[in-house]
């Protein structure tokens, strides 16, 4: 290539400034050089050529000063429109020849995008904590307020302010984790339910309030128990509440969980702080087996002695509370199995679920 | 709760072909939960047919053994055999092969016919054994899932029964029985019998039910019964330990004599073994009325019975042959030599019936509750009798249940009622609920009739006397319904009756509300930062070892123990203490990944800790059902131990990962600082990193964390650490190399974060750039030279970032060379770069004074 272009790029003789003919070879000289030029590079070649110091065009200009007043008139304007028509055609070269190299630029740049590599490690919440907060969400969305209290508890708040008598069986060592000394009658909270008395105790009522929360059992740990888990609990007292509104606010509440057809079905149950008490079931649309009723939780009207104990008087107030667990809804509701994934911490559990539920 | 379906049909109209799963869909209605269904027929089918042995020829065997060839008819003489499965002879007569030998020719016995299965999927057929061909199998107990009883054949005289040839042997021994499983809730101890349950059955249906206590009747006494006398001299709650003891004496028991079949299956399906026709007898009474009974051999007893709290040092050895030490609070039935039963727990072992026992004494007594319960558990001795006693027992039922004993004994044991009746006592009944029937509305929101809650409260079997003048009833609860004490409980009482399923339902409004707390709120975008930040949140147990609680909530070592909080009963004894560090168990919790296959990490959580205070708990803790007081209250809350949340972090591996051509970059101390600084960034907060030490981290690569120190203090509180673990604590741990941990106090970050942000103002004025590099001792940590120049510097320095750090040639030993850039901007001009080289200067300055530093 080289070669043959070298040929045609040759240099023409400095042509006598008035001399048309000449002029005009060295004009058709530059543009077919600009013409061969296949890149950048090679016009940078014929523009040193053709308009650099040496150029014929440029030399022959150089002699118009030893012309005669006329005669630089005509080669001033010959020589002007020659060195004019080589630099549009060297503008309109490199235009045509930097589009060119901008095109192949993005060709040859091109990667092969599927072997990106991951340059941020993905993060997650454990699904638990995020159940919570939805959790929490939805009974804020309708006015209620998050109350929490302390994982170690006082044996009242735990057991006698909520009606479960000293000789109750849940108060035995097989149940419930007591702390040394065991004469200063603290424990680690078997259930939610001791917020429900402090909320009574701490806010004004009336008081609507969700407990999430941390709760502790002597089980073995198995496929379905665990020591360490987690239970919602809500609380209304008002004037005027009955086991209706504590229907509505569960059917509220598991459509919110398990879509539009979800259904609260009550049983008659016992707890002590409850009277009357209730099983709920929801009717989960959405079950892994096809829809079905699936155990939930407690629930109930609050006993008028937990109300006395929280200093609310039972014939002007009534309340209804309710309770789940976080690991059975999560359990459930989004497929998990095994207890163990859920308390293993195994990276692949929460990064599966991200930031969502 | 076992319901045998032949049992609950002598009380209720529950169909004859109904099965226990429809038996359990009714009674869920009025709260007893389906548990499961018990069904011999799933193990065991036919057929199998009562045979009469006809030839019985002893074989002798070359390997020692004798069998027996018999021809058994199945059919009775004359009659065709209807039955049609191959090797079933169509003349009535099987032709089998037996290695037992206690039958005789004439016995009736069990055939298991060709076709027939018994439990452990055994398939009767046709086999050619010894030389014959034996079509079929004549039964044991055993085979039969009816014991474990290996005597040999069964013969059913044996069972005092001579039924015809070619009955359905399953349904004569009850086989084709089964039971349904419910849960009983410990409020309703009634329920624990056929009569509760009927009961139940009928409130669920509307039928009409059978009491079977309603149809015994207790003769007169027609002698002086044995002496039982009520001794308890330190009650529980000021409840006498026994309110209601009943003898009665039964003379000619053949302990011997056979337990029915029917009876027999009924416990089996009940899930109580048959053991001898007197136990037998009292579990059934105990099963069909809710009573346990406790038989006594009379010749044994020694003097006056009592009912008495155990004495100091008194011992006894149970029916379960334990020797058990007693407890001055246990009630115990004693007699001359001392007790011999726990109370309505288990009786002991001396006054026992036994294979030589003729005359019975059957004792049927009220216990108080409470007392039972602290017996059980202290013994931790869960008995049937145990089970029903501690959820009350009805106080009516001792008197009656004696009687049916005394008549079973009589019926099936040969006995003779002696006619002597002790009855003492003077029991307790449910005391009357003054009732004001709205309430009933007022806390279900169902509009019931006065006539539904009348009917309703008499269907339990309560009295109902009203309404007076106010409209309130007075109602009293049946004496099978100890739990009923409140109005409340009448209300669940006719909810429940009515049905749950006519509660409607109205979603309440609660008054507008404040949404999530501050605390909470920034708690979330602390904890979804750290997720945004790459790292994984995962939940640890908070149980640790008392080491490793001390190694990480302790930052130097001592010898002082380190105060801890520790359980009772934990799980796992070398596990015994609450966590004051989040670390230890998210360590694990790495160590757990890395185990699986996982070595580029970072993982966090957050949580309680547990930090014992100046008291703990409370000495005296306040009753049910009343207001303790706010004095009481305080102190309560002032026991209650320090919880506050951390969060912690894990980091090991590289980040971001290696990739093709590149390798990754290895996590470290670095990374573990900047998670400490996300966490206080996320609520507006800047915390001071300055050089630390902690005896679980590498001394050398160590930050303590600070809040920003509050107006007029040198330095602000240290809360938290973050760092390289030390090697020493990475080998013991069997952690990747340099794992790089931090733990802070987020609920005193949360608490310092600043209510609301001020906004800055933007300077639009051009910067300007200023480098100093300085020569100081190789100690000086970074941090504090950055911080002397931003003092010096003054209010126009923006900002001052390190560049460079540099030892070695050219720099004196034990020095060396920090270089920043200074950036300098104004509010109102911009800077000329004679100003900026002032503030430069003062900047150096300062650091000269206080450092020695020297330009390089």
């Amino acid at each position: 290539m080289n070669a043959f272009h070298g040929s045609r790029m040759s240099t023409p003789e400095t042509p006598h400034p008035l001399d048309e003919a000449a002029v005009q070879r060295c004009v058709d000289a530059a543009l077919a050089a600009f013409d061969d030029a296949a890149d950048l590079d090679q016009l940078k070649t014929a523009r040193l050529v053709h308009t650099g110091d040496k150029a014929p065009i440029v030399l022959a200009n150089r002699q118009i000063k030893d012309l005669s007043k006329e005669e630089k008139a005509a080669a001033g304007k010959l020589l002007g429109q020659a060195r004019g028509r080589i630099q549009q055609a060297l503008a309109a070269r490199t235009e045509v020849l930097e589009a060119e190299h901008a095109e192949r630029m993005l060709v040859e740049e091109a990667v092969d995008v599927t072997a990106a590599p991951r340059r941020r490690r993905p993060g997650a919440r454990h699904p638990l904590s995020v159940l919570q907060e939805r959790v929490s969400d939805i009974f804020t969305a309708m006015g209620w307020e998050i109350a929490e209290g302390p994982e170690v508890e006082s044996e009242w708040f735990n057991f006698d302010a909520l009606n479960i008598a000293p000789d109750h069986p849940s108060r035995e060592m097989q149940d419930t984790f007591f702390l040394e000394p065991k004469d200063a009658h603290l424990v680690l909270r078997t259930h939610t339910s001791p917020v429900q008395v402090r909320s009574l105790l701490e806010r004004e009522l009336p008081t609507y309030v969700l407990c999430p929360g941390r709760t502790f059992r002597t089980d073995e740990l198995d496929a379905t128990h665990t020591p360490v888990f987690h239970q919602f609990e809500g609380l209304a007292v008002d004037e005027g509440l009955t086991m209706a509104d504590l229907r509505g606010t569960l059917e509220h509440f598991a459509r919110q969980m398990f879509g539009e057809e979800a259904e609260i079905r009550l049983r008659p149950a016992y707890f002590p702080f409850t009277e009357p008490s209730a099983e709920m079931d929801v009717w989960h649309p959405d079950a892994a087996g096809g829809p079905q009723w699936v155990e939930w939780g407690g629930c109930g009207m609050v006993n008028p002695n937990v109300l006395r104990a929280a200093g609310v008087d039972p014939e002007r107030h009534t309340g209804f509370a309710f309770g789940m667990g976080v690991e059975r809804t999560l359990m459930f509701r989004n497929g998990v199995s095994d207890m163990h994934d859920m308390i293993e911490g195994d990276v692949r559990f929460s990064q599966h679920f991200g930031m969502e539920v | 709760m076992r319901i045998p379906l032949s049992w609950i049909r002598e009380y209720t109209s529950f169909d004859v072909d109904g099965t226990a799963e429809d038996l359990m869909s009714r009674l869920v209605r009025v709260g007893l939960e389906e548990e499961d269904v018990h069904r011999p027929s799933e193990e065991i089918s036919g057929p199998v047919v009562v045979g009469e042995v006809l030839e019985k020829t002893p074989e002798p065997q070359t390997n020692g053994k004798t069998i027996n060839w018999c021809r058994v008819r199945v059919v009775p003489e004359g009659q065709p055999q209807t039955l049609t499965h191959e090797g079933i002879e169509p003349d009535g007569v099987q032709g089998v092969v037996c290695g037992a030998h206690n039958f005789d020719v004439g016995d009736k016995v069990v055939v298991t016919l060709p076709g027939a299965v018994l439990p452990g999927d055994f398939r009767i057929s046709v086999r050619k054994t010894y030389g014959h061909v034996s079509a079929g199998m004549i039964a044991s107990t055993k085979e039969l899932g009816l014991g474990e009883d290996h005597d040999g054949i069964l013969v059913l005289s044996t069972l005092g029964l001579d039924p015809e040839v070619g009955a359905d042997a399953l349904a004569l021994l009850g086989l084709t029985d089964e039971a349904a499983e419910i849960n009983v809730t410990p409020d309703r101890g009634y329920a624990f019998s056929m009569r509760g349950v009927a009961r139940e059955y009928g409130h669920a249906t509307g039928t009409e039910v059978v009491d079977p206590a309603a149809q015994i009747v207790v003769p007169e006494a027609a002698a002086a019964g044995h002496e039982v006398r009520l001794e308890d001299e330190s009650p529980i709650y000021g409840t006498a330990g026994c309110d209601r003891f009943v003898a009665r004496r039964v003379t000619g028991v053949d302990v011997t004599a056979p337990t029915p079949p029917w009876m027999a299956s009924r416990l089996r399906l009940a899930g109580m073994r048959p053991i001898s026709l007197p136990v037998d007898i009292s579990n059934y009474v105990m099963w069909e009325l809710g009573q346990p009974l406790h038989f006594y051999d009379a010749e044994q007893l020694r003097g006056p019975v009592r009912v008495r709290r155990a004495a100091a040092g008194e011992t006894l050895t149970t029916l379960d042959d334990k020797a058990r030490a007693l407890d001055a609070e246990d009630l115990v039935i004693a007699d001359d030599r001392g007790a011999i039963g726990l109370a309505g727990v288990m009786g002991g072992g001396e006054t026992e019936v036994g294979e030589t026992t003729t005359s019975v004494l059957i004792e049927a007594a009220h216990f108080d509750p409470i007392s039972i319960g602290r017996t059980r558990r202290r013994h931790k001795l869960p008995s049937e009798a145990s089970k029903r006693n501690e959820r009350g027992v009805d106080p009516l039922l001792p008197d009656l249940a004696a009687q049916r004993a005394v008549e079973l004994l009589v019926e099936l044991a040969a006995g003779t009622d002696s006619g002597e009746i002790t009855a003492v006592g003077d029991p307790a009944l449910p005391p009357v609920v003054s009732f004001d029937p709205t309430l009933a509305q007022r806390l279900t929101g169902v509009e019931y009739t006065e006539e539904q809650i009348v009917e309703t409260l008499r269907a339990i079997g309560a009295t109902v006397v009203g309404p007076d003048s106010a409209g309130r009833l007075d109602v009293t609860p049946p004496s099978w319904r100890p739990d009923l004490t409140i109005a409340e409980d009448l209300v669940e009482e006719i909810a429940r009756l009515v049905g749950y399923d006519r509660i409607p339902a109205r979603l309440p409004q609660a008054p507008a509300g404040r949404g999530l707390t501050a605390d909470q709120r920034r708690r979330r975008q602390v904890l979804d930062g750290l997720a945004a930040a790459g790292l994984t949140e995962t939940l640890s147990y908070p149980f640790l070892s008392e080491e490793a609680n001390t190694l990480f909530g302790r930052a130097e070592q001592s010898a002082e123990p380190w105060p801890m909080l520790r359980l009772v009963n934990p799980i796992a004894a070398q596990h015994a203490t609450l966590r004051t560090s989040l670390l230890p168990g998210l360590l694990d919790t790495l160590r757990r990944n890395v185990s699986r296959g996982f070595a580029d990490l970072a993982l966090y959580e957050a949580g309680a800790v547990f930090l014992p205070g100046q008291q703990v708990g409370s000495a005296e803790i306040p009753g049910l059902g009343v207001h303790p007081g706010e004095e009481v209250l305080a102190d309560l809350v002032a026991g209650i131990p320090d919880q506050p949340w951390h969060v912690a972090a894990t980091l090991c591996g590289a980040e971001p990962a290696a990739e093709v051509g590149a390798s990754g970059r290895r996590q470290d101390w670095a990374d573990a600082i900047e998670v400490a600084r996300d966490v206080a960034e996320r609520v507006g907060l800047e915390l001071e990193v300055v050089q630390g030490a902690h005896q679980a981290f590498h001394p050398g690569r160590t930050a303590e964390l600070r809040l920003p120190a509050a107006d007029g203090a040198a330095a602000g509180t240290r809360i938290g650490v973050a760092g390289e673990l030390h090697p020493k604590v990475v080998e013991a741990w069997d952690l990747p190399a340099r794992t790089a941990a931090v733990e802070l106090d987020l609920s005193a970050v949360l608490a310092a974060a600043p209510e609301q942000v001020t906004a800055a103002e933007l300077s639009t004025f051009p910067q300007t750039t200023q480098d100093v590099s300085l020569i100081v001792d190789a100690r000086l940590p970074a941090g504090e030279l950055r911080a002397t120049l931003a003092e010096g510097a003054g209010a126009l320095l923006e900002d001052v970032e390190l560049f460079d750090v540099y030892a070695g040639e050219g720099i004196e030993d034990g020095r060396k060379s920090l270089a920043f850039a200074l950036r300098f901007r104004a509010s109102d001009r911009t800077l000329t770069a004679d100003e900026a080289s002032e503030a430069r200067g003062h900047a150096v300055a300062l650091a000269e004074r206080r450092h020695g530093a020297t330009q390089r």
